[in-house]
């Protein structure tokens, strides 16, 4: 059993885009200052802090998640990817985000990581996703700016043309 | 936003987490997904000095068929019980709720039990258990109970679950083949709370319906079958009797308006498709 004091700082340890990193944290950290404050990744935002508007998205095996729900700690071994791991080495964007550059599905961008992520998640688990679900999964989102289509059919362009290109290679 | 200090303790099983929870009286917090409690520690509305994360123990992870319940550990989160192969088969009203439950980012780390435990009036889950007539497992140093739907949520928020025990999981009864559930609800966006929430089962005797979001706890009524208008006076005079009040989201009147037009169309539905 571990147990970590209120008022010490502890060593946290997980894999970040492939990498293997750590830190230190009090318990009561949340994810998203540890990313941003500690390990200075600030492609992940912060806006609410209770959950409500999907900025601080990342994916935590695998799975999309609010950091600003999760403390530092309980980080310990898992497998994180934020937005700084969608682009590749050279810093090209990815098929995403070069689909929501193109079709306005971003204005000011504070909500556009956490968006990515969630929705990096769907193409990977559902690429035949419809309209109704990738919705659905934006409604954990809040966007000031856009209205949500451009992402609608940014998701769209991108699931027709991985599907595209899987085929193709077939 | 930020929350207030706590020490931080994993347990590797059940017992060890009972020891904590038995050495640090109502000092202590239970935290399997935190989509709910984090929240309430970020907003410092709740301040336990020790948080116990149960999240990875192992033998809570669990979804199994236990005398014709669904039993579901406390550290299942509310997507693993939506995408367990057997939910529609099992239990078509949970497979109904599930997806309304926060949203497709929340339901991948919150559990079952966690919002059960949380008891929002106006959460999808209990109302679940409620209209189901689930049963929850609570555990402590001082033994294990099992507490009916009923027994659990005594009120707003509020449950009969003890400063030294913790829910281990909770258990849902399997659907009778011939039965038929319906669930809707009215949210101002998809995954946000509910404004009135009402689920109808079909039983032997004619209709179970279970209202959230209007009352402090979801209210469960069993009704005869109804035709016409016997089922817009009775769902007139429940409307009534829930006493819901206005709040900056809707207006009482407004969910008295829910609960008469929703109630009416599933029961009807709900009705015509066992006879
Ligand atoms: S900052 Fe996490 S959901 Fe808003
Ligand atoms: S682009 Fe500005 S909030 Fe979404």
């Amino acid at each position: 059993m571990q147990r970590l004091d209120a008022g010490l700082r502890h060593r946290v340890r997980f894999l970040l885009n492939g990498r293997a990193v750590e830190g230190d944290a009090e318990p009561r950290m949340l994810a998203s200052d540890f990313l941003r404050q500690v390990l200075g990744a600030t492609g992940t935002h912060v806006g609410c802090e209770h959950g409500v508007c999907g900025a601080c998205t990342i994916r935590i095996d695998g799975k999309a998640q609010r950091t600003c729900l999760t403390f530092a700690v309980q980080l310990d071994d898992c497998r994180l990817e934020t937005i700084e791991g969608l682009t590749d080495d050279k810093g090209d964007l990815n098929d995403l985000q070069t689909a929501f550059r193109r079709l306005h599905a971003l204005q000011c961008g504070f909500c556009t990581p956490g968006i990515l992520m969630s929705l990096d998640q769907l193409l990977e688990e559902e690429p035949e996703a419809d309209e109704v679900r990738i919705r659905d999964v934006l409604s954990g989102h809040i966007c000031r700016c856009t209205g949500y289509q451009g992402m609608v059919d940014a998701t769209l362009e991108v699931m027709a043309a991985r599907r595209n290109a899987a085929g193709g290679e077939e | 936003m930020k929350p207030a200090a706590f020490d931080y303790v994993r347990p590797d099983s059940v017992d060890e987490a009972l020891e904590v929870l038995a050495a640090s009286g109502d000092e202590a917090r239970v935290l399997a997904g935190g989509q709910s409690l984090t929240a309430m520690l970020n907003m410092r509305l709740a301040n336990p000095s020790v948080l116990i994360d149960i999240a990875r123990i192992q033998d809570l992870k669990n979804i199994s068929l236990v005398d014709g319940m669904i039993e579901v550990g406390a550290a299942v989160t509310q997507a693993a019980l939506l995408a367990w192969p057997d939910l529609v088969k099992h239990q078509p009203l949970l497979a109904q709720i599930l997806p309304n439950v926060g949203h497709y980012q929340t339901r991948q780390r919150g559990t079952v039990c966690g919002s059960l435990a949380h008891a929002e009036p106006s959460a999808e889950l209990p109302l679940a258990l409620a209209t189901l007539q689930g049963e929850v497992v609570v555990q402590g140093k001082r033994g294990r109970r099992v507490l009916s739907a009923a027994d659990f949520q005594t009120g707003m928020m509020t449950t009969d679950v003890a400063a030294d025990e913790m829910i281990t999981a909770c258990r849902f009864p399997v659907a009778d083949a011939q039965s038929r559930s319906l669930f809707h609800e009215v949210s101002q966006r998809h995954g946000d709370f509910a404004l009135v929430a009402l689920a109808a089962v079909s039983t032997a005797q004619g209709v179970r319906l279970g209202v959230g979001g209007v009352a402090e706890i979801p209210r469960i009524v069993d009704l005869p079958l109804l035709q016409g208008e016997a089922v817009e006076a009775t769902l007139n005079d429940l409307a009534w009797e829930l006493d819901g009040v206005d709040d900056p989201h809707a207006s009482a009147r407004y969910r008295r308006e829910l609960v008469r037009r929703i109630g009416k169309k599933i029961i009807n539905e709900v009705s015509h498709a066992t006879s």
